[in-house]
């Protein structure tokens, strides 16, 4: 399986690969995905921009109440950052189920949110952190919410000649318990469902309830009628059973020989229910 | 069109004119001749292409030799030092960790990651870290013990 031809630039600094990218180029960064597409021609680039070999854009940085990842910060540098475990467990506990080891020792948080696979682990993560995507094209930079930027299965609010820079994500404040539970399709390692919970209690009340779902549907995205139902509420098994039927309901759900889409949506109700409870379990 | 890239692969330096989309398990294995890295799948699942680049475990049918310029790469054939196994090697062995070998040499990779990574593995820390190498003769239960046998020595 040999891809076709490319042109292959490796610059050393952001400013040089956006310039080629202005001119049509496609960026690689991992390559995880990029290239097993490109080996089944499913992807044919006819210029490729490496962006591993600009320095400046892998790290994993706190400032103030939220911290910093770069776009090419691998799985692997996300799952075993002991800020990200200590400050944001979710997705330091998101990444060590993507793929498998090789995988997230290549694979990049910029490469996986740019390319938007509806099964992808990050995008459930990334939801219920309410975490903000910097996109940067040749001329500006700009900000948007994780909510805005998945927009449909490979599709996201990225325009031609922009990559995403950086992945910002929120300290988990006092009182905050987070889980993220998936099924997953035993060959890939991607989910058929996945489900990110993140919760605040304030005195034995949730005040704060996100849940961002992967896999179900055609992008991932927040479960917001299952979040308002659990807010005000203690967390007891009863309710939970509630609040995770209700991250399911109405959703058009994706159908493949995997699973069906009732499978799906089953799968979705009891793996919000042990991501709720996982993440009452763990708050402080 | 090609580009020269130099790397070096288990301890020796070569330097090759490569297409950009030669991919690494190809240029291991027909540039340069080492077969020990198998091509199973060729889609990114099977593990069986596993080297070492820079340190970490990465499956060679997912990376273009291109992007390797300048890296250090350790493959099966690296794992044996002066005519002796090395300690992975003689644990999968000694515990029976091979049936048909095919998958063998990414197995070792890998666990050599593993042990690298965490020297004291639990047997579900060993299958996590294992996901991305399958066996088609399913001798997962050896290879497990194969691998926790390989972490005693290396602790001893």
């Amino acid at each position: 399986m040999i891809p076709q031809q490319f042109e292959y630039s490796a610059p050393k600094t952001l400013d040089e690969a956006l310039g080629l990218l202005a001119e049509g180029a496609r960026p690689l960064a991992g390559g995880m995905s990029l290239i097993p597409m490109m080996k089944l021609r499913l992807a044919n680039p006819e210029h490729l921009v490496d962006l591993g070999r600009i320095k400046d854009l892998s790290y994993i940085r706190e400032q103030g109440t939220v911290i910093h990842v770069g776009a090419t910060t691998t799985h692997h540098d996300v799952e075993s950052s002991p800020l990200l475990r200590g400050k944001c467990p979710l997705l330091a506990e998101t990444a060590s189920y993507i793929g498998d080891v090789q995988v997230r020792n290549m694979g990049t948080i910029g490469g996986s949110v740019a390319h938007a696979d509806p099964s992808a682990d990050y995008p459930a993560a990334l939801q219920a952190l309410e975490a903000k995507i910097i996109l940067r094209g040749a001329k500006s930079e700009r900000t948007v919410t994780a909510e805005d930027f998945f927009v449909d299965t490979f599709t996201t609010a990225l325009e031609p000649g922009e990559i995403v820079r950086e992945v910002i994500v929120p300290v988990d404040g006092d009182g905050t318990g987070t889980s993220y539970q998936k099924v997953l399709q035993p060959a890939s390692g991607f989910a058929i469902v996945g489900v990110a919970v993140r919760l605040r209690k304030s005195g034995d009340k949730i005040s704060m309830a996100r849940i961002g779902v992967t896999g179900l549907s055609n992008r991932a995205f927040r479960a917001k009628e299952a979040e308002k139902a659990l807010e005000g509420r203690t967390g007891t098994p009863a309710e939970i059973q509630a609040v995770a039927a209700l991250v399911a309901k109405g959703v058009d759900a994706n159908s493949d020989l995997h699973a069906s889409a009732d499978y799906r949506l089953h799968l979705a109700t009891v793996y919000a229910a042990r991501a709720l409870a996982a993440a009452l379990g763990r708050i402080a | 069109m090609t580009e020269s890239i130099t790397v070096n692969i288990n301890g020796t330096t070569y330097s090759h004119d490569v297409e950009p989309r030669l991919l690494l398990i190809h240029y291991l294995r027909e540039v340069v001749g080492l077969t020990g890295p198998h091509i199973g799948c060729e889609t990114s699942l099977c593990g069986a292409c596993t080297v070492e680049l820079n340190g970490k475990a990465v499956k060679s049918c997912a990376v273009f030799a291109i992007q390797c310029d300048g890296a250090k790469i350790l493959t099966i054939e690296g794992m044996a030092a002066n005519g002796k196994l090395h300690k992975i090697q003689e644990a999968f062995w000694n515990e029976h960790g091979l049936q048909c070998g095919f998958c063998t040499p990414g197995m070792i990779m890998t666990t050599k990651q593993i042990l690298d990574r965490n020297p004291n593995p639990t047997d579900q820390e060993i299958r996590h870290g294992l996901e991305g190498n399958l066996c088609r003769c399913t001798g997962y239960q050896h290879i497990v013990n194969a691998v926790k046998a390989a972490a005693k020595v290396a602790g001893a």
